[in-house]
């Protein structure tokens, strides 16, 4: 008969990715490269308000965009218009991307000379807050037609990151969305989150976001700002 | 489809611990998953026994989910109360000065091996 063994683990089933994303930050910060985990649900305007972030950075630094994407490339076709560096992500199926899928993407992608790489996250607000990127920081962007009751149903998503973007506030007038009450609800769970309302369509907004990132990504690297 | 990038994690997970205690053959796996984890039992009970028969050490191994009962403390009253049924909102207090305390873990709790293979 076998001989059985026990093994007394309790341990978390993120720990190991939780320590790659630690790891990966470090060799960032070497590096001097900024990441930024940008997440949302489908259809908030992530690609746009990227490009809207591109056109008001890049005469200022070097800009890179990894997009993830169970599979199809619209994203980055949208993204290399712009003239930014793109680079499509296909997580096969997965909801989410890990710290050993953000490595693999960034070591194709060559992030030596970049400032700045944004990760456009997979379109969900549930799995991609479970796993920590690797990131510097986590935005999240709620659009207005999803309406302001999202902080609520989706703690964790608020809870993990450092800045909210509240896009499409050009069809406020159409829709009941309190922009308060998310406020409100958004801080409840997280009260040192950034908020930034915008429109990217319309460009309302995008100055004091862009504002805030690039001070962000000074800091990373180590330069005075103020 | 969350569930199956967890369960991924977990085997990884399992299967570097295999190896770490020169494990050749695992039976069984115990997690502990937090009421309000995000992680369904019986999904993630269907994608692990979907993704243990592709395994070499974890083939076919068997997954024992214990649940971790979800509890939110509240700052004001001092009480503690079931998070499911109450939410962010102390049943006693009504404040909304709340924190959990359990019930967002997804825990590898035991691993239980065979030695012969």
């Amino acid at each position: 008969m076998d001989k059985i063994r026990i093994i007394e683990v309790k341990q978390s089933v993120f720990a190991d990715n939780n320590a790659q994303a630690d790891e990966l930050r470090k060799e960032l910060k070497n590096q001097k490269t900024f990441l930024l985990n940008l997440m949302s649900s489908p259809g908030s305007g992530k690609t746009m308000t990227l490009k809207g972030i591109i056109e008001r950075l890049k005469g200022k630094m070097k800009i890179g965009v990894m997009e993830a994407d169970i599979d199809s490339d619209v994203d980055a076709k949208a993204i290399a218009e712009t003239g930014a560096r793109a680079i499509q992500l296909h997580t096969g199926g997965m909801c989410h991307l890990d710290a050993y899928m953000t490595r693999q993407g960034l070591t194709e992608f060559g992030t030596n000379d970049l400032d700045l790489v944004v990760l456009e996250n997979v379109g969900n607000l549930v799995c991609p807050a479970e796993f920590d990127t690797g990131a510097v920081k986590n935005a999240v962007i709620l659009s207005v037609p999803e309406g302001h009751d999202k902080p609520l149903k989706y703690p964790l998503m608020f809870e993990v990151c450092d800045a909210m973007i509240i896009n499409k506030i050009d069809v406020l007038p159409y829709f009941d969305f309190d922009i308060e009450k998310v406020r409100e609800y958004a801080r409840m769970r997280n009260p040192k989150l950034k908020i930034f309302p915008i429109s990217a369509k319309t460009g309302e907004g995008m100055d004091e976001l862009c504002r805030w990132l690039e001070n962000e990504v000074r800091k990373w690297q180590g330069e005075l700002v103020f | 489809m969350h569930e199956l990038g967890v369960v991924f994690h977990c085997i990884k997970e399992v299967n570097r611990i295999a190896a770490e205690n020169n494990i050749k053959r695992v039976n069984a796996v115990v997690v502990e998953i937090g009421e309000v984890s995000t992680v369904i039992p019986y999904l993630f009970e269907d994608c692990w026994n979907w993704a243990v028969k592709k395994e070499t050490v974890l083939k076919d191994a068997a997954i024992k989910i214990e649940k971790i009962d979800a509890v939110t403390h509240c700052e004001n009253c001092g009480d503690n109360y079931p998070t499911v049924e109450y939410g962010k909102t102390c049943p006693y207090c009504k404040s909304e000065n709340t924190y959990l305390v359990t019930g967002n873990e997804i825990i590898i709790k035991q691993i239980e091996a065979s030695d012969d293979e």
